[in-house]
């Protein structure tokens, strides 16, 4: 097994410094251990508040992880070079207004981490540019104009050109087609699974979206204020939920089905997301959760092999 | 009919070009006393503009004409401000996609509810508080005699929205407009809003028009659906007809391109090409002539593009389509 | 570029004090520059024999001397003439000094924040505290009077304002997604702070030159008005208006003439400025 991306107990915490008080300390992400294998997508779910932002900027390095080791190809991240790092790992951004800069044209925004990573020609260069819009559906004459001047799918479709042009391993999607319309996203979506065939990537894909989740993804992973509360194949994930988090997310999922009674969601799983300062002791599940039981206010629930599936519940 | 609009157009003037941008075009639609009807569009079709046109709160610049726009016998086109004043909030309520910004960030709950409240009816300070306390507990907010004493930033979206609902529905109107009011909102506190909006709509026999991009929102919640594109209804009818059987080549793709939903239990197979509806939505100044959809339609023929296309009704099913190649009549390749 | 230029100039024509401002302001650019050509007399010719005459219009006034002449006998539409070519170019000449080393600094202050952030600022905050003029008197009667020393002074004063808003700025737009995005492809702290984020900051800073302009203007004037600043025989409208002090009583033409083109030229800069800011102003924008 081959994995290309390999994360081990890795936490980040967040110190909020007070005037006159004690700080605060905010676990962003506790104890987070994934692989990711070669040309697999997995898929993060999770609520406002889970992580799953700040895994995406730990990964790409733009924050840096507290504790906690990554492995990219066999290799520790601090033993890599920034150049050597940055052409493996990229990340398509969620808001394609606000990931590209307004005052750089398209060919620009698509040149660049060439121009300053590599020593290709400007000639090779342009080639390579041209070569990469035609694969993301962009055509040639929109090379010379500014961001403003396009839609949401097609800046996003810059981005996606603008992450490739390093030729990475690895692709971190962060909420890529949720700024979009439904029409284009299913635009954008074809788009990635092809890119992935071709480039033979990797996919961290980032979404609250179930229904997208669903359909790009080979591994689910679901987070719960900062932590893996299930992770394994779609289809048991989705088919056969065995966290109480879990259920109720893909039980208040917007669905096409009509006139099919939808579920309650019980009583004491209604309210409010914690605020992740103030975790509570036990499982951080376990004030909302239907299931709970004396032992989740006790311990935090490990993450182990159920089903075919890891899942941190005592009582699933 | 609570609500009924007859052609209903709206045209905005510009800065930039001489003629006026045509932003919704020969609007017709109805709403029951007590139904929920469901809006379905993407960014520019129109949704929102003909809301703010509901209440009354398009800019100066824009032109509303229509055929009849009657609210519970209210003309609301030769309304006066004043009028519009005693209407808005009493007997039409609207709630918004972002409820941080609807509400004031330097009042309290407490301040903000009472002002609606004693704005709209004769009743002492007291009394509005106390009123305001049962809202809230309507509403499902928790302790609200202690959330009332809150400001805006100390609530999270959920417990936000709420409240606007609480504000909202204070005056007992007859019609409540939810403009993407779940958009901004987490997976499990959506699905708790949109419960609440229909125990409020079932309870109080209100009139509701939820207005999303999310075809999957509406239709386990709305009685009817009515799809728009580019400032014009493309189709309108029961959801559950409409939703199994669409007439309208748009509504069609729109619903295949949806990437599985969930309980259809993977429908579509993972990882494969979703059938995509090629294009964008035509701006403003580019629209055509004829259909709307036709340069994006795959079933699109000459004559599509040759003149605006009326609405027709299938009478047995309350059906009605903007086209003239439906569904139930295209051989589908 | 061009497109944001076209449409810049296509919300200015809407307001019309920024139209009236933009005129003055190229009237005076070309009379400065043609200022050989359209003044009547030398500007430091004496002619001793009409002494402190009213202008042409006026009874006694002689329609050689258009405005009239000074004390010493110097034609003062030839004077006031020369006197835009000073004030213009100094105006410039403080806008550019104190934009470059305001930008600059406002950058790294705004980009990195921590030590060198506040270091910075608490230097801003100290020329700041004190009234503007007052400062640059120090500085002057530090290095000496004359219009170049009088030009880095108030260059100097200057710079805060610039530090501020460029900062305000590039700490607003330092954690946008394409920011980030540039740091991913590798992008030095240098390449970020001048290629990527600082042409997103041009607006404001467009806006605090045009409003630095008359700033400098005046308070070179002032300058000149106190001895400080140009020194005789130059023509500069500040020193016209402190030598025509004495005589105000007398020959009032003298003390108002200097003084109503400051007040004409600040305030078209003015114009501009605030025309500027509303064209430019983000909120009045929209996101696209």
């Amino acid at each position: 097994m081959n994995n290309i991306l390999e994360v081990k107990n890795l936490n980040k915490v967040f110190e909020i410094k007070k005037f006159l008080k004690k700080s605060l300390s905010l676990k962003a992400l506790s104890d987070v251990n994934f692989t990711l294998g070669q040309n697999v997508t997995l898929g993060i779910v999770g609520e406002s508040g889970c992580g799953k932002s700040t895994l995406a900027k730990v990964l790409t390095q733009l924050e840096i992880e507290t504790s906690g080791e990554i492995e990219l190809l066999g290799k520790k991240y601090k033993d890599y070079k920034p150049r050597e790092f940055h052409s493996l790992i990229q990340m398509v951004f969620q808001d394609p207004y606000q990931s590209l800069n307004p005052r750089k044209k398209a060919f620009d925004i698509i040149a660049d981490p060439l121009r300053i990573n590599t020593d290709k020609s400007e000639e090779e260069i342009r080639e390579l540019v041209y070569s990469m819009m035609k694969k993301v559906g962009l055509r040639a004459e929109f090379a010379q104009r500014y961001p403003h001047h396009f839609s949401g799918g097609q800046r996003q479709r810059l981005g996606i050109a603008r992450a490739l042009m390093l030729r990475p391993r690895v692709l971190i999607l962060d909420e890529p087609v949720s700024a979009l319309d439904v029409s284009i996203q299913a635009q954008v979506l074809n788009l990635l699974l092809d890119l992935q065939k071709e480039f033979s990537l990797s996919y961290i894909f980032i979404s609250h979206d179930l229904s997208v989740i669903q359909h790009i993804s080979d591994k689910i992973l679901v987070m719960y204020l900062g932590r893996i509360v299930e992770y394994g194949p779609r289809d048991e994930i989705f088919l056969n939920p065995k966290h109480p988090y879990t259920k109720i997310l893909l039980e208040s999922a917007p669905t096409l089905t009509v006139g099919k009674q939808t579920k309650e969601i019980p009583e004491s799983a209604k309210g409010e997301i914690p605020s992740a300062l103030y975790l509570p002791k036990g499982c951080a599940f376990s004030p909302r959760c239907p299931m709970v039981t004396p032992e989740c206010l006790q311990a935090i629930p490990e993450l182990l092999n159920k089903d075919n599936r890891l899942v941190a519940c005592f009582n699933a | 009919m609570l609500l009924e609009v007859e052609n209903l157009n709206i045209h905005f003037k510009s800065d930039r070009s001489k003629n006026p941008i045509h932003a919704v075009r020969d609007l017709s639609f109805s709403v029951k006393q007590g139904e929920m009807l469901g809006v379905v569009g993407e960014s520019g079709s129109g949704k929102s503009i003909t809301n703010l046109a509901l209440m009354g709160l398009l800019p100066d610049s824009s032109l509303v004409t229509a055929k009849k726009a009657e609210f519970n016998g209210h003309n609301l086109l030769s309304l006066k401000d004043k009028q519009w004043q005693k209407i808005r909030g009493r007997e039409v309520a609207m709630i918004f996609q972002d409820p941080m910004t609807a509400l004031n960030p330097f009042l309290s709950v407490q301040f903000q509810m009472v002002e609606t409240i004693k704005a709209h009816m004769d009743i002492s300070k007291k009394d509005a508080i106390d009123k305001s306390i049962e809202l809230l507990s309507l509403v499902g907010i928790p302790s609200p005699k202690d959330r009332l004493k809150a400001y805006p930033f100390e609530l999270s979206g959920g417990m936000a929205q709420r409240v606007m609902i609480a504000m909202a529905i204070s005056t007992n109107p007859k019609l409540l407009i939810a403009d993407e009011p779940t958009t901004a909102l987490d997976v499990t506190i959506q699905k708790q809003i949109l419960d609440l909006i229909k125990m409020l709509q079932e309870r109080q026999n209100m009139a509701v028009v939820l207005v999303t991009h999310d075809l999957g929102v509406v239709s386990q919640y709305s009685e009817r659906l009515q799809v728009m594109y580019a400032g014009e209804v493309v189709e309108s009818g029961p959801t559950k007809d409409l939703i199994s059987h669409p007439e309208h080549p748009y509504t069609h793709a729109l619903l295949g391109s949806r990437p599985g939903a969930l309980v259809d239990n993977l429908r579509r197979v993972p990882k494969t090409i979703l059938p995509s509806i090629p294009g964008i939505v035509p701006s403003f100044n580019e629209r055509p002539i004829g259909c709307q959809f036709s340069p994006r339609c795959e079933f699109v023929t000459p004559e599509c593009q040759r003149s605006p296309i009326p609405i027709f009704e299938s009478e047995p099913a309350h059906r009605e389509y903007r086209c003239i190649h439906p569904i139930e009549h295209v051989v589908i390749k | 570029m061009k497109i944001f230029i076209k449409e810049l100039f296509f919300e200015l024509k809407k307001n019309k004090g920024s139209m009236i401002g933009i005129v003055i302001i190229i009237i005076s650019c070309l009379v400065a520059i043609l200022a050989p050509i359209i003044a009547p007399h030398d500007p430091t010719n004496v002619y001793t024999e009409y002494l402190r005459l009213p202008p042409s219009f006026v009874t006694g006034g002689n329609p050689q001397f258009f405005f009239g002449t000074d004390d010493l006998g110097r034609d003062l539409l030839s004077r006031l003439i020369y006197g835009s070519q000073v004030s213009l170019s100094v105006g410039f000449a403080v806008v550019l000094i104190s934009l470059v080393i305001g930008t600059f600094l406002g950058v790294i202050a705004g980009y990195f924040g921590g030590f060198i952030d506040k270091t910075i600022m608490r230097i801003t905050d100290l020329i700041m505290s004190l009234p503007s003029i007052l400062f640059a008197i120090v500085i002057v009667a530090i290095m000496g009077p004359g219009i170049t020393n009088a030009i880095v002074a108030v260059s100097i004063v200057a710079v805060p304002n610039f530090v501020r808003i460029i900062r305000a700025q590039v700490m607003a737009e330092k954690n946008r997604q394409y920011v980030h995005a540039a740091r991913l492809f590798g992008a030095g702290h240098f390449r970020i702070m001048f290629i990527e984020i600082l042409p997103n900051c041009m607006a404001p800073l467009i806006v605090q030159a045009t409003l630095g302009f008359s700033d400098g203007i005046l308070n070179c004037a002032a300058l000149g008005f106190l001895g400080l600043g140009a020194q005789a025989p130059m023509s500069e409208w500040g020193t016209m208006l402190s030598d025509a002090r004495s005589y105000i009583e007398s020959s009032p033409w003298m003390v108002t003439l200097p003084g109503v083109c400051i007040l004409v030229i600040v305030l078209s800069f003015n114009l501009l400025g605030d025309g500027l800011r509303d064209a430019l102003d983000p909120r009045l924008k929209k996101q696209n």
